[in-house]
């Protein structure tokens, strides 16, 4: 037998490199050292507005040895980017963050073995400051004297370890951030803003309901107007593309009043939402069970159930996105989290190879989620397509990316804890009802992009899945207890119709999942007569989820709280897809006529810190926005339309109403780096309803916790 | 139909040709090339596209042509530069008082106007004062405190 040369990459097992770096392996993917000085970055995370960039290069600046100031990070783009899939789950710190550590230190290596032959010196001998190779001797050399692009066109080896943590000068120190400038001077830095030669825009006419379809559409007044260029319809798809944005979206009303639709109820009767949740064909599935060594007595049961809504993303700036033509090719723009995925569904619902699409990332405003990002970038494919090759520019109204966009979904979760004679916990079970948490485009066969299903050769609507359990799951988010019970079942109930489109929203089912267990263990707490702290600590042995449950629990004086007539106060914790961020929050709240959150004190872990300020401002951001979500907000519809669709009917938490939020970071300088974006959601929610319970002695089990609902539940 | 239009922004007549019903934010972002004032919901609910006229915020999705002529515009990009920033910018870099950003060029006139007419203004007028503009973000508290910081730095000494 002769022996076979496998062709390089079949059948290879090829050593496991770190974070994004295993499948992104040159490390001419990562950086470009230029003579001019500075440095850039590559990643394929993109900046969604939690600063993910700054950190990205602090770790850059700091493996490196070179100052902050040189290095230049390149946004993203499927034309030169490493593919990291999706800017989601927390996930940027861990696997961008991780990859750019170990290049960056593999790439200094190789250029301080460069230095140390130029200066015919040993490498040992060598100091680096600011980019500079300094000899004992005071001769020096720089990356940018050796700057070659071809030291780095080879394969990581993953052998270089980054520095430790005692060494660091950059990483751990909230550096400025990057983008904060342009922002604040009105610099024309989002999706928005982009400006390009002979550009045209356009709107789109989404139809009157999502069981609607279009009858008849009169163009003629659209057409009428003065500097309309085209107008397109293809099926229930309808567009207009103008010289001037305003032309464009006085056409779009004249559109809308000439379309006539037949609408047909399609959607849940909002009144029954949770019979409706689990009378539906449902994809039922374990999520976890821990058998007791030793079988219990259960002397009772008690159970509980609690609801959110759906819940919309209600971003302040409108999606939009750019595409230009040239021949078969089209080029994109767009604030997608997900470039290579969305470059993968273009091309399927376009008819192209995907070399054929070029999608490149601009920021857009705030993103919390599967938003509209990846639907307005394909309706500026589908329109610029008429444009003869000019570039146009969609933009979404704020009534569309309020009703188009998948939300949120809505949840229903039953827990029952099973008590021996003395109390004690023995058994727990937990089951979710809830649609997929995740239609992101690129994952299944037909394309996840809302114009594909409008068109008259229609693809299959994507039904929304859950991300496996290894990913932390979806609606099952944190589902599982991280409380020493002996014993518990954990079950997912999967819709598999979807009237109203679901997607990711900030935490996926941890929101809820997390309200619902520390709700519960406040209400079992509250049998035993137990204050909540100590219920937590009994059931808690990891170190590191004490440690957070005891610093906020200190920094609020939890122990030294007097009770007062219409305040309360409530805690909650988690540990974000029980494998991330540690994070409790202690909520203080006032109960007069509106529950007011007057401060939330939030203690979080996230390993090593690259940035504590961007850590700090996420966990602020997370819970302000998830006191909104838990006080405020639930999309309403009725059986045909959505009916919230503007900020009256969708109404968020104002600067008047914001609580003050103080976070301290738990300092866990060895343990590695997790991100912080969607660690306060859960634990926000559950902590401002224990401290309702708290201040009224009422369980509120149904998010949002309105004044209605606590009336209700008083009478 | 368009005609000549003279508007005075941010200290300088400049003329453009226009519709005078166009609401005021998409001359200013497109005609004017002044991307910094942001639209938002184009119906004067979120504060994004705040602009000043005549000292007061308004909105300029909801600001026809014919409505801005002859009074003083000023937009994000006239209240400071990087290099000549209003002490409300200075003080946004310092709080680190931003995440997406979107909702700040809005709140910047709000804010403006606000110390223009109460130069030392309590926390909770400072909150009153940005409430017809929204953040989903959650940035609000830094903001405040930026707002706060700019009103302390801008005392005469």
């Amino acid at each position: 037998m002769s022996a076979v040369v496998q062709p390089a990459g079949a059948n290879e097992v090829r050593p496991r490199l770190p974070g994004s770096l295993h499948s992104n392996r040159r490390l001419s993917q990562w950086l470009r050292v230029h003579a001019a000085g500075m440095v850039e970055v590559f990643s394929g995370k993109v900046e969604i507005g939690q600063g993910i960039l700054t950190a990205l290069a602090q770790i850059a600046a700091e493996e490196l040895d070179v100052a902050l100031g040189r290095i230049r990070m390149i946004p993203a783009t499927t034309a030169a980017s490493p593919d990291e899939g999706v800017t989601s789950g927390s996930l940027s710190i861990q696997e961008s963050g991780t990859a750019l550590r170990h290049a960056c230190a593999e790439a200094r290596t190789i250029y301080l073995a460069a230095a140390a032959s130029r200066l015919g010196v040993t490498a040992e001998s060598l100091r680096v400051a600011d980019g500079e190779f300094i000899a004992t001797d005071g001769r020096r050399t720089s990356y940018w004297a050796l700057a070659d692009e071809r030291l780095l066109d080879r394969e990581a080896t993953g052998a270089v370890q980054p520095k430790p943590p005692t060494s660091h000068r950059v990483i751990g120190t909230a550096v400025a951030r990057l983008d904060v400038p342009d922002k604040v001077f009105g610099a024309p830095r989002f999706i928005h803003d982009l400006e390009l030669p002979r550009m045209l825009h356009g709107r789109v006419l989404q139809p009157a309901s999502p069981g609607a379809t279009l009858l008849s559409l009169d163009e003629s007044r659209a057409r009428a107007l003065p500097g309309v260029v085209a107008i397109v319809r293809d099926g229930g798809f309808v567009g207009v593309v103008a010289e001037r944005e305003d032309v464009a979206v006085k056409a779009l009303a004249q559109l809308g009043d000439g379309a006539k639709w037949n609408e047909t109820p399609t959607l849940p009767d909002a009144a029954v939402l949770v019979d409706w949740l689990k009378a539906q064909p449902l994809d039922t599935t374990p999520v976890d069970t821990r058998e007791a060594s030793t079988p219990a007595q259960v002397a009772r049961t008690v159970r509980a159930r609690y609801t959110r809504p759906y819940l919309a993303h209600a971003s302040i700036g409108p999606s939009c996105a750019l595409a230009q033509w040239s021949g078969d090719a089209v080029r994109i723009w767009t604030h997608s989290q997900g470039i290579y995925n969305l470059r993968v569904d273009l091309g399927r619902a376009l008819g192209l190879p995907i070399e054929k699409v070029v999608v490149e990332h601009v920021e857009g405003a705030g993103c919390y989620g599967h938003n509209a990002a990846d639907d307005v970038a394909f309706d500026a494919a589908l329109l610029a397509r008429v444009a003869d090759r000019r570039p146009v520019k969609v933009q979404w109204t704020r009534e569309d990316d309020f009703a188009w966009p998948a939300f949120g979904p809505a949840m229903a979760i039953e827990i029952e804890a099973d008590l021996d004679a003395g109390g004690e916990i023995v058994g727990w079970r937990h089951d979710v009802w809830s649609n997929g948490h995740s239609s992101r485009p690129g994952r299944a066969t037909t394309p996840a992009l809302l114009a594909a299903w409008h068109r008259a050769k229609a693809s299959e609507r994507v039904i929304a899945v859950n991300p496996p359990v290894a990913a932390g799951g979806g609606a099952d988010r944190n589902s599982v207890p991280l409380y020493d019970f002996p014993a518990w079942r954990i079950v997912n109930h999967r819709l598999l119709a979807m009237p109203l489109r679901t997607s990711a929203l900030r935490s996926l089912g941890a929101y809820a999942n997390v309200f619902a267990i520390e709700s519960f263990l406040d209400e079992l707490a509250a049998e035993r007569g137990a204050d909540p702290l100590d219920y937590r600590l009994c059931h808690l042995t990891d170190p590191r989820a004490r440690a957070v449950i005891e610093a906020a629990a200190a920094r609020a004086g939890w122990r030294a709280w007097r009770k007062r007539e219409g305040l309360g106060h409530g805690i909650g914790f988690a540990r974000y897809k029980n494998t991330g961020a540690y994070c409790a929050v202690v909520a203080e709240i006032e109960a007069e006529r509106e529950i007011r959150v007057r401060r939330l004190i939030v203690a979080v872990d996230v390993g090593l810190a690259i940035n504590p300020d961007g850590v700090a401002n996420q966990m602020e951001g997370g819970a302000v926005q998830a006191t909104s979500w838990t006080l405020k907000e639930g999309v309403r519809f009725d059986r045909t339309r959505v009916t919230s669709t503007s900020w009256e009917d969708y109404p968020i938490l104002r600067f008047s109403e914001a609580p003050a939020v103080e976070v301290e970071i738990v300092s866990q300088l060895s343990e590695r780096s997790v991100g912080a974006g969607e660690a306060a959601q859960g634990p926000t929610a559950a902590a401002i309803a224990n401290a309702v319970c708290d201040a009224l002695g009422v369980r509120i089990r149904d998010l949002p916790i309105t004044s209605e609902r606590i009336v209700a539940a008083i009478g | 139909m368009p005609e000549r239009i003279e508007l005075n922004v941010n200290d300088e007549l400049r003329a453009v040709s226009a519709d005078e019903a166009t609401p005021l934010v998409y001359v200013l972002r497109n005609d004017l090339g002044l991307k910094g004032t942001r639209l938002g919901c184009g119906a004067n609910q979120c504060g994004a596209c705040y602009v000043l006229i005549d000292g007061h915020a308004v909105a300029s999705c909801d600001t026809p042509l014919w409505a801005a002529v002859g009074k003083r515009i000023t937009t994000v990009e006239g209240l400071g530069t990087p290099e000549r920033p209003h002490p409300l910018q200075r003080a946004l870099i310092a709080e680190q008082a931003s995440q997406c950003g979107y909702c700040l060029s809005g709140i910047l006139m709000s804010a403006a106007a606000l110390l223009a007419r109460n130069a030392a203004p309590t926390e909770s007028e400072v909150r009153a004062a940005l409430d017809r503009n929204l953040c989903r973000c959650g940035t609000h508290n830094r903001i405040v405190r930026a707002v706060l910081r700019a009103a302390r730095e801008s005392v005469p000494a």
